[in-house]
């Protein structure tokens, strides 16, 4: 009897090569996260709507800033995201898009549809003036 | 358990690079993990150069052409070199296929990287320990179960029903999927892995077998089927073309189907 020796694990993130798929599935699920942050941040808008002008005003200063934009506009775009991302999940638990060229034009689809979806959105707020 | 580095003992060093074979007018670089288990050292890279006018045209051909004429001691399993028997699967370029199938002229630019198959523990070089996937495809049962009576002769099946299994029976288990599988490595002790799903869903959809709702009830679990979270490595790294994401989504859609 030899004494035993520990196996190494192969390397596995290291080495495998990136793929689109692979990508929008850890996409999928930090917007998700981030769902939960931006949930925190329209809950407080409500509630402040529902205190009052002053309490309100506070939201407003906050998401008027650089930063405050900044984070509405991360939010809106991890909405729109998760949501076609997981359109997309629908289908194929549907049994459909399984084919080498279907998964990928879902996959794109879902990525710069998320992209396009949330700069339109964004300049119809601003158009109708919500950036006022 | 999600564990992005790798364990110490696992992190891979550079080793060495032997020489051009001398007289060679063309080489290809190959680097190759190397590990051996009775040195104690480390997983290291090693860096050959194949001479390709005198070797064949596969990663496979390089491999055996190292082994025949520059490093013996390299480490591989092979058998049919023609993609049927599934034994030299690995990693190719970051990606997993069969060493004798791929082209080393498809790999673009640079180096050959040839690596295990990846979060496997090492048997020695390009051997990973498959025990644990064995393991899981015995778990799914493999087998024609029945209750009814056997038939004089054969189970007999409709050339329909037969072409349920077409896309499914066709896998040579050679690992390369599951081990593609971003979720297989992060649960392989309790996801079964697109492998052993694909070759489930094969006997599910066999019309001769009559365990199908013992089938499904052994799958239905948030682990063991609901690992699969469709990342789709599996279906790009098939070497024979199936498609185990699908035949995943198979399964999932007749645990909901039998519930209504």
């Amino acid at each position: 009897m030899t004494a035993k020796t520990e196996r190494p694990l192969s390397p596995h993130l290291q080495i495998y090569r990136l793929t689109l798929t692979m990508a929008m599935s850890v996409l999928h699920r930090a917007t998700g996260i981030a769902l939960y942050v931006g949930t925190l941040l329209l809950a407080w808008w409500l509630i402040a709507a529902a205190e009052g002008p002053n309490a309100y005003s506070h939201v407003q200063a906050f998401t008027s800033s650089f930063l405050g934009r900044l984070i509405v506009f991360g939010y809106t775009w991890a909405l729109v995201h998760h949501l076609l991302s997981g359109i997309r999940h629908f289908v194929w638990d549907l049994g459909y898009g399984f084919k080498a060229n279907e998964r990928e034009a879902l996959t794109w689809g879902a990525l710069l549809g998320g992209i396009g979806l949330t700069v339109l959105l964004w300049m119809i707020a601003y158009a109708i003036g919500g950036g006022r | 358990m999600v564990e992005f580095a790798l364990p110490k003992n696992s992190k891979v060093t550079t080793g060495k690079t032997w020489p051009v074979p001398p007289g060679a007018s063309e080489t290809r670089e190959f680097k190759i993990y190397r590990w051996n288990p009775d040195d104690g050292k480390n997983p290291r890279i090693d860096t050959y150069f194949v001479d390709t006018n005198e070797c064949g045209p596969m990663v496979l051909d390089g491999l055996i052409w190292i082994k025949n004429h520059i490093d013996p001691s390299l480490t591989f399993r092979r058998s049919c070199r023609e993609g049927v028997c599934g034994s030299c699967a690995m990693n190719i370029d970051g990606q997993n296929t069969l060493a004798c199938t791929r082209s080393m002229h498809d790999v673009k630019d640079g180096a050959v990287k040839v690596n295990p198959l990846p979060h496997q523990p090492v048997v020695k070089d390009l051997v990973p320990d498959l025990t644990n996937f064995y393991a899981q495809y015995a778990s799914i049962e493999p087998w024609l179960k029945t209750s009814s009576p056997t038939p004089q002769k054969e189970w007999r099946q409709s050339h329909e029903d037969r072409e349920k299994l077409d896309g499914l029976y066709e896998c040579i288990l050679c690992a390369c999927c599951s081990t593609s599988c971003p979720s297989y490595w992060w649960n392989s002790e309790r996801f079964l892995g697109p492998a052993a799903l694909l070759q489930a869903t094969r006997w599910v959809n066999d019309s001769r077998d009559e365990a199908t709702g013992e089938r499904l009830d052994n799958l239905e679990d948030p682990f063991r089927l609901y690992r699969c979270h469709t990342i789709m490595n599996c279906a790009k790294a098939c070497p024979k073309g199936l498609n185990p994401s699908e035949a995943i989504a198979e399964l999932k859609l007749k645990l909901v189907e039998r519930q209504i």
